[in-house]
């Protein structure tokens, strides 16, 4: 076991990042591999896989990112859930502890909606300044560092079918979709020092074995055993400080005893997820920069995505046991190629994602009751359960913004998070559910329940990646277009959300962005 | 290794082929249920009197009647009826209804904003009762006239807390989950690499 490393506070030859999740972590171990010293801040707990549980409630209490956020705007959750928008974890590997493992590369489209779709109606979309080709060398590393099976960087073989994926893939093929997938970075069989799945079936409640890959026990302890990096759990970034000459020069946070620290830095980077992250920059803003640090563009806090969602039950003939093994059952792809004669632009995925009883009964109606609701209930052991994950289109009003006056428990405004979905995303989802509803009932399903999008587990694009600066607040390598020496290393750079999960394009990107920092740190640009 | 070895399952055989072994079904009955009434029967059938069923159907009540102390039995007693009448699954003793409304006793002798919403709402719903069948809510004998009540009160913040607080006060009750066909907890059997994560036989 290498000594644990510590770096002083008045140590301005570091790198701090703040956050330890897919950005975070992963941008920790790349950089240290190539001898990079880094102060990982994490505001949340540093749990370990004891502390996980077969328990959706008790894990959700555990570990899910719980400090007041506000909903705003016309999606449905200012009522369902006011205080819950997002659903995301606080913790040492962040949201890689819940997250479902789903694994997709973004298509080369989603680089370009800009040049694809045109102009937009009430939308803000915009080119990413890379493309497929830049980031394809990185997407091929991420999945053999995360395991993603069924690809040839990782050569593991496909996740075995559980009952939940049969009854998908029979009726996705009666009604004539071919694409049937499940790239998912968990182990099919041991890889990588971590053993195989063994169909236990919690593994948004943090895999108990470590077959799913998180960087709580991949990228997090392999960045610490070079010696180069020092973990800081339970520290919550108030501020990012910066000199008379407009560079970042360290961070103010939260140490685990409540005490303020001043942690000096080379270099910055903020990976603390879509909401955190802007709400740092937000939080950051001084004389020099009185709309926020790295916001000249007034693009931080914008543009924020979490995928057209929707979700639904079907009620089979049989029992399915969904539950029973690993958690994301047949992804259809077939809907993903833009088509427009569908009426809207993008696509969107079909992935069977099982829940267990007590989530079911939380998700499938909010505030919903009576018979209606519990003659589905009692018919659990027969549902098969799909999440519609499409393309949402940026939008400017929909953003993370700063509440006037109310402070949470560090003394930090509480976010406000708004979001009204556009046409197109409304047509993503119907569409999606009626393809569901037929899917299923081509396998002979007597009842289909639509059921609203889940609080979002998939944020994006609020620190948006752009070629020029006054559309966005980084550049092609998440390097804020302001500030030389702060970068965005999260999901928050996108500038499309395609209709792929995020977290195999944080990595890629990350892996990329380290490449990047370790060169210009060597050069001395940095 | 960077995994937790201490965690690891023993490596799992090569899963069989699901045709080898039929799909492997739970029993959703109620099981205890099921064992009183045989009991019964068989008492029956050896010349006892009806007192067993009796005391079996008094039971229930008195339990409920010893959980409110705070809140009153009667209060108590609403609770329970509303809480089937919102989840209403025929299958469950009120004993899983009574599981998720007790702990509202202690709730609300330590806030008093809690009892006050408690005791105001039961109020309301009773007074709506009498005015619309002349009786208090749980002798509204059936279920659709008492589900016209609630839905008169459906966006109170007393139904809304009696509703949200059962989502998980019911459903998250493990004694109630092999009813649903659900199995809980597996990662200590070994997950479900051969317990039939495959073995689905029906299509």
């Amino acid at each position: 076991m290498t000594k644990e490393t510590k770096f002083a506070f008045d140590d301005t030859s570091v790198v701090v990042i703040v956050g330890s999740g897919a950005g975070g972590g992963t941008l920790a171990n790349e950089l240290a591999q190539r001898g990079v010293k880094c102060v990982v801040l994490e505001a949340g707990k540093h749990f370990t896989q004891a502390d996980f549980e077969n328990d959706e409630w008790g894990m959700f209490n555990k570990i899910s990112w719980l400090d007041k956020r506000i909903s705003a705007g016309g999606w449905h959750h200012t009522k369902t859930y006011p205080n819950l928008p997002a659903w995301i974890v606080k913790g040492v590997g962040g949201s890689t502890i819940h997250w479902s493992g789903v694994a997709l590369r973004f298509q080369e489209h989603d680089f370009r909606t800009r040049t694809h779709y045109g102009t937009v109606e009430g939308a803000n979309v915009l080119d990413w300044p890379i493309t497929l080709k830049d980031l394809a060398p990185y997407y091929f590393q991420a999945e053999k560092k995360m395991g993603v099976t069924g690809t040839q960087a990782s050569g593991l073989p496909a996740m075995p079918p559980n009952n939940h994926y049969k009854v998908i893939d029979v009726g996705a093929r009666k009604v004539g979709y071919k694409q049937i997938i499940r790239p998912v970075a968990s182990n099919s069989i041991p890889y990588d020092g971590r053993p195989g799945c063994q169909q236990i079936g919690f593994c948004m409640q943090g895999c108990k074995i470590g077959a799913k890959w998180s960087t709580l026990y991949t990228e997090v302890p392999r960045a610490l055993a070079t010696g180069n990096v020092e973990l800081r759990p339970e520290s919550m970034v108030l501020q990012i400080v910066h000199d008379k000459s407009g560079k970042a020069s360290g961070v103010l946070y939260m140490d685990k005893d409540g005490k303020r620290q001043l942690q000096s830095a080379r270099v910055v980077c903020v990976a603390g997820n879509s909401i955190e992250s802007p709400r740092l920059l937000l939080n950051s803003a001084s004389s020099m920069f009185p709309d926020g640090l790295a916001n000249s563009s007034g693009q931080v806090g914008r543009n924020y995505m979490n995928h057209a969602t929707a979700a639904a039950v079907a009620i089979h003939r049989k029992p399915v046991y969904m539950y029973r093994g690993f958690d994301i059952a047949a992804v259809v792809a077939d809907e993903v190629t833009p088509d427009t004669q569908r009426g809207f632009f993008g696509g969107y995925y079909l992935e069977g994602l099982a829940l267990h009883l007590p989530y079911t009964a939380a998700f499938m109606k909010p505030g919903g009751w009576g018979r209606d609701v519990t003659s589905a209930l009692e018919m659990y052991d027969h549902m098969s359960c799909v999440w519609v994950c499409g393309e949402d289109l940026a939008r400017e009003q929909n953003s993370i913004t700063l509440h006037p006056t109310e402070k949470d428990q560090y003394g930090l405004p509480i976010p406000i998070v708004t979001k009204t979905y556009h046409a197109n995303d409304d047509r993503i989802t119907a569409h999606g559910l009626v393809q569901w509803r037929k899917l299923s009932e081509a396998v002979g399903a007597t009842r289909v329940v639509d059921m609203p999008a889940y609080p979002a587990s998939h944020n994006m694009g609020t620190n948006r990646m752009s070629a020029k600066a006054r559309d966005g607040v980084v550049n092609r390598w998440g390097q804020s277009h302001d500030v030389k020496n702060l970068f965005v290393s999260d999901g928050s750079q996108f500038t499309s959300s395609s209709a792929a999960n995020p977290t195999l394009t944080i990595v890629a990107l990350a892996i990329r962005q380290a490449e990047y920092i370790a060169g210009a740190m060597n050069r001395r640009e940095l | 290794m960077t995994h937790d070895s201490r965690l690891t399952v023993a490596t799992a055989p090569e899963t069989t082929s699901p045709a080898a072994v039929p799909m492997r079904m739970l029993d959703k009955r109620p099981q205890i249920a099921r064992r009183s009434f045989l009991r019964g029967s068989g008492l029956g059938a050896l010349g006892a009197t009806v007192a067993p069923l009796s005391v079996l159907s008094m039971a229930p009540a008195s339990a409920q009647a010893q959980s409110f102390p705070v809140l009153g039995a009667e209060t108590g007693n609403t609770l329970v009826r509303m809480a089937r009448d919102i989840f209403p699954h025929d299958k469950l003793p009120d004993r899983y209804y009574l599981h998720a409304e007790a702990p509202y006793d202690a709730a609300a002798a330590k806030d008093p904003a809690l009892h006050a919403l408690l005791r105001d709402g039961v109020e309301a719903l009773d007074a709506s009762a009498m005015k619309l069948y002349a009786k208090p809510y749980v002798q509204v004998p059936t279920e659709p006239e008492r589900v016209v009540l609630l839905q008169a009160i459906e966006g109170t913040p007393f139904f809304k807390k009696i509703q949200g607080d059962l989502v998980t006060g019911l459903y998250n009750n493990k004694e109630l989950w092999p009813l649903f066909g659900y199995e809980g907890s597996s990662w200590q059997k070994g997950g479900y690499l051969t317990r039939g994560f495959n073995d689905l036989d029906w299509l």
